[in-house]
Parts: structure tokens; sequence; C-alpha cells
């Protein structure tokens, strides 16, 4: 029982891992821009793909030396990925969204722009690529290592240690730096921000770059753990996390981490105790009920309104 | 604003075109002039002008983000289709038919309504949770909720769960053997009309104006003594009740529904229709959705490239036209000679 409890627990903080990941993109740029920037979850799922094409391309025979050890694909694969997936994130910044910020629209016409930017890259990905699925070779051991009754790969450990590097790296970055700050300070005040001298588009490009790459890293992490990918599979994940973001309180960064853990957590409980098909409505509910009761999510701080 | 008088040319206009409208259209479905494709896509383009129209109320009259009308949808269609099954058709779960199903002629209207009762019911989900929250977190609260409406039929395994729920098609066949006429294409026409009519007429009574002065700014409406909590149910309910009606049409036109056609994918092309017609807009989404489904039929044949191609227009009229084809002005303040020849109340 106290077995599979611990079982449980280590599945959900790999779930988790991926939410958090995801989660913190959405909330990097929401933070900033206050966008929901709903074409995040196909970011990840282009994050995916863009790290299947490299993994195959260096472990081939055509790739820059043949026969690379695995770590070493492994090495150069994790950052190749990250800076190809900012890249797509970045292009999308400049050629969907900024034009939009230049003409002063309103937000939601960003948002909508956002929601259409995901449904190009899910569908233009169905159709260069094709609907058949594709497997993500193995990289690396799957040995299965057993702790007191408690089943473990590398993988699995590694994702969740991933995870929380990433957060305290992303927390510091946005907390102790310099650029952060600015990033902070555009969310607080946008018309001031360029008044005091600060480059805003450039701390928005860095603000996509850190939260695309993210999500590459969480694609090829994905990729590796669940190793069949397909063009939707950014879609519902996305949804997800954006959902988890928002519970732990979006635009902060401890929020969306424990929030993408929490949903993780009230997944796999769900399936642990109840039949599969009543994670949806078991886990929604339940975040339902949580932002009836706090509104603003759980870090979240109500934002006074004046007349 | 100075003719307070109606002419009769002003009187007339709407419902005797509408009439004909009418008329036309059985002609052409009963004469074979029309063949069922064409029925079904003229089907569609009514039961998305009602989509449109009921999320504009919300989205676009009050000025939220709700992106969960697919679950309203999804209720009204299973309530509608679950009372017409049982009452009018024999069915394999339900057994025999309640009432004989010649009446199902004169009940489906009812059968429908109740559908968009029960979505009204449903919108309530959304609605309390509105009264404390906005913007962002209202959007995932629909988000939410469209997923707990899908996800809860999925798990009820009476009404068929993920494999779908049919059987509506011998309540369609027994309207046709009481009444050799499109019943369907009828009942689709009256209720888009009732329904733009109903939102007409509401957008500029006192309680619609109430909604928008929520859309400007909640809390000096509230100081305005409009009662913010009453007025947000109102919407909500009136959206979530129509978007219901819809539902039901559609599943009545299919003769069949599951789940799967109620996702967030589909919330998403309401949206796109408020948006492309114009926030505020009755006309605009009543235009919008007519394009939307012309356009989505005519680009039938790229296949999944089509998925590609009507986002890329979107972000292209973001870009150019954001406010979409009509602003947040009707059809008469765009051409005010219009005025002259129609009142449309």
């Amino acid at each position: 029982m106290i077995e599979s409890l611990f079982q449980n627990i280590l599945n959900a903080l790999q779930w988790g891992s991926f939410y958090s990941l995801i989660a913190l993109g959405y909330c990097l740029v929401y933070g900033v821009l206050l966008l929901i920037n709903f074409a995040h979850g196909d970011i990840f799922m282009v994050g995916a793909y863009i790290s299947f094409f490299v993994v195959t391309f260096l472990l081939g025979n055509f790739g820059l030396i043949p026969g690379l050890p695995h770590w070493a694909v492994l090495a150069l694969a994790v950052p190749l990925v990250m800076i190809l997936t900012a890249g797509v994130g970045v292009t999308l910044e400049r050629i969907a969204y900024r034009p939009l910020r230049r003409k002063g629209a309103h937000r939601l016409y960003v948002v909508i722009t956002a929601l259409m930017c995901g449904l190009i890259l899910e569908n233009g990905n169905l159709a260069l690529l094709g609907a058949s699925r594709r497997n993500f070779p193995a990289l690396v051991d799957e040995t299965v290592i057993t702790v007191g009754g408690v089943n473990m790969t590398v993988l699995k450990l590694a994702v969740i240690v991933v995870a929380v590097l990433s957060f305290l790296f992303l927390r510091k970055v946005v907390v102790k730096t310099k650029i952060g700050m600015a990033m902070r300070a555009i969310s607080y005040d946008k018309f001031a921000v360029p008044l005091m001298g600060i480059p805003v588009d450039t701390v928005i490009v860095f603000t996509f770059v850190l939260g695309s790459g993210f999500a590459g890293l969480a694609g090829l992490l994905f990729a590796m753990t669940y190793p069949v990918l397909d063009p939707y599979m950014g879609a519902m994940i996305g949804w997800k996390a954006f959902i988890a973001a928002v519970v732990g309180g979006i635009g902060s960064i401890r929020g969306a981490f424990a929030g993408g853990f929490l949903l993780g957590f009230v997944e796999i409980m769900v399936v642990a105790f109840f039949p599969s098909t009543f994670r949806d409505l078991i886990a929604f509910t339940i975040l339902l009920l949580i932002l009836w009761r706090k509104p603003t999510g759980l870090f979240g701080v109500a934002r006074r309104t004046k007349i | 604003m100075t003719t307070t008088t109606t002419t009769p040319l002003q009187k007339f206009t709407v419902p005797v075109l509408l009439l004909a409208a009418l008329a036309a259209l059985c002609f052409g479905a009963q004469s074979g002039m029309m063949n069922l494709y064409v029925q079904s896509v003229i089907m569609f383009m009514g039961i998305n002008i009602i989509l449109s129209s009921s999320l504009n109320i919300v989205n676009g009259y009050m000025g939220e983000f709700a992106c969960g009308h697919a679950g309203f949808m999804a209720v009204g269609a299973y309530v509608s289709s679950i009372l017409s099954v049982w009452l009018f058709a024999d069915d394999a779960v339900f057994g025999t038919a309640v009432l004989s199903p010649s009446l199902a002629v004169w009940l489906f209207p009812v059968v429908i309504l109740a559908g968009g009762v029960a979505a009204a019911f449903a919108g309530l989900l959304v609605a309390v949770p509105s009264f404390k929250t906005r913007g962002d977190y209202l959007a995932i609260i629909t988000i939410a909720a469209n997923y707990i409406v899908k996800s809860t039929i999925e798990n009820v395994g009476a009404i068929g769960g993920a494999r779908g729920f049919m059987g509506m098609g011998r309540v369609t066949k027994a309207m046709d053997a009481s009444l050799p006429l499109p019943w369907m294409m009828i009942w689709v026409f009256a209720g888009t009309v009732m329904t733009v009519w109903l939102i007409n007429r509401f957008v500029s009574s006192t309680q619609g104006k109430g909604i928008i002065a929520i859309c400007q700014d909640e809390i000096a409406a509230e100081i305005m003594s409009v009662n913010t909590n009453k007025m947000k149910i109102v919407a909500f309910m009136l959206s979530s009740g129509l978007a219901g009606v819809a539902g039901g049409l559609f599943a009545h036109v299919l003769g069949y529904v599951n789940p799967g056609s109620f996702t967030i994918m589909k919330s998403t092309e309401c949206m796109v229709m408020v948006y492309l017609g114009g926030m505020g807009s009755l006309g605009g989404s009543v235009l919008s959705a007519v394009l939307f489904t012309l356009l989505l039929e005519a680009l039938r044949p790229l296949q999944i490239i089509k998925w590609v191609v009507i986002p890329l227009m979107l972000v292209l009229l973001m870009q150019f036209r954001p406010e979409g084809i009509m602003g947040n002005r009707e059809l008469p303040q765009l051409f005010p000679k219009l005025k002259k020849f129609y009142k449309f109340k």
C-alpha cells in the first residue's frame, strides 16, 4: 500500500514536471505582456518534433560525426533543441504579436491571434509531415531501478530534477537579474517603462526566448519519456498546463510551478483510485472549486482596479 | 431619431422577406431543386448563426472572454436528443415511444426548448464563479466547464458514453411521415429567426444596456446601480441557453451526436465567428456565421490545409481589421439609407 503510494507520488512528480515546464512558459509571457500565449502548447509540440529531427540527424550516419555516443547526442541535442524552439517562439512574436502591439490593438485580438497561430502550427505540421506517428529513438538506458519497492528509471528522475532546476533558474533570472527586473517593470507599467530607457522589444523577445526554450526542453523530455509524437499532442497538454498556471496564480513563477505539480498530482491520484476516464472530470472540478474559492489562484495577488 | 412613426413598408419588409425565404427554402428542399448537401449546408448556417450570435452576448456585448460555448451546446444536444428519442421513438435503451410519433411535429419545439433550458442551467456553472472573477480567470473557468461537460457525457454509459447517441433520425422520419414537409429546415429557420430577434430585443432593453455597461466598466456600472451579478447570470444563462437550442438542432440535423463534436475546437470556431463579425454587432455575427460556413465548405477540397488557411486568414484579419467585418455597428448604422426600408424589432 505505502509502496504504491510512493510509486504514485513519483509518477505524479514526473507528470507534474511536464505541466510545470509548460506552465512556466505561459507564466513568463503572461507576466510580461498580460497575453495568454495560446500557441505555447503547440510550441511545445514543435519542440518535440524538432528534438525528433535533431536526435535522428545526430544519430544517423549522415550527421556531423557518424557514430556519436548517445550521451554526446543528448548533450548536443538539449541546447540545439532549446535554441531552435526559441527561434520558433520568437518568430511568432515577431510576425504575429509585435505588429498588433505596435498598433495598440486590444489585448483580446492578440489572444485570438495566438490561438490561430497555435492552430496553424498544429495543422501545418499535420499537412507537412503527415498524420503518421513518429517513434522517438531511445537515447537513455531504460533500466528500472527498484528502491524499496518503488520503480524508477534514470529518465524519470532526470525529468523531475530538470523541472526543479528550470524553476530555480527562471526564478533567479526574474528576481535577481537586471533583465528580470525589466520584465517585472513592464508587467507593472508598460507605459512608463519605455520612458525610463528600457528597450521593451528586447525584453519581450528575451521573454519569448526563455519561455519557448523551456517548452522545447519539455518537448525533448516528453518525447524521450513517451516516444510517440503526433501533431495534436501539444493542444491538450497546453490547455491543461495553462489551467495549471492560472490555478497557481498566473504571472507568478512560483504559482505556475506549484500549479503544474498540483494538476499532475490530482490527475495521477484520480487515475490511481477511480476509473481512468474520470481523470478530466474530477481534475477540472477540483480546479474549478479552487478558482471559485480563490479567484486569483493560489499565489496570485489581486490587482486593484481604479476608475 | 426624428421619425418615430413606422411606415407600412418598414413594418412589413422583414416579415415578408423572411416568409419568402422560408417558402423558397421549403419549396427548394421539397421539389428536389436543392440536394441534401445544399440543404445541410443551409441548416448548418442557421445553427452557426445561433451559436455566434448567442456567444456574442457574452464575448461581444459583455466583453468577457468565454471559450467554452461548445459545452453548453453539448448539454442542449444531449438533453433534447434523449427527450425526443424517449418520447417519440422506439429505442433499445429507453423502450417504446412514450407518446405517439405523430405528435412529434407539434412537440418538437418544446423538446428543443427543454434542451435550451437545461443548457441555461448548465450556464450557471460559469455564471456563479463569474461574480468574482474576470478576464483570464473566467476564460479558464469556461474552458474547464467545457471539459467537465464533455467528460461527464463520456462517463455516462446509458447515453452511449464516448460512442455517442443516436436515434434522432427516427424522430425526424416520424415528423416527415405525419406531414411531408422539410421539417428540420423549418425548425432550424424558426430557431435562427427567433434567436436573432430575441437577442436584438434583449440588447436594446434595459437589461441589455446593463450588460453593455458591464463591458465598459464593471465597477462604474455597479456604482450606477446596475445589478452586475444579476446581469451576469442573465447574460450567461441566455447565451448558454441559446447555445443549447443550437445544439439540439445540430443533433437532430445530424441524427447522431458524440462528445467528440463538442471539444474546445468547436468552441474556438464559435469564437472565430464572433470576432470575425465584430464584437457587439448582431448583424456582424449573422454575416460572419454565413460567410464562415460557406468558407468551410468552399475550402473542403483542400482537406487538412483548410485548417492552415482559415487561421491564417484570421491572423491577417486581426492585423489589418482587428474590429472584424462590422466593428460594433449594426447594418442601419453602416448604411443609414436602409432605415427607410426596414425596421427589425
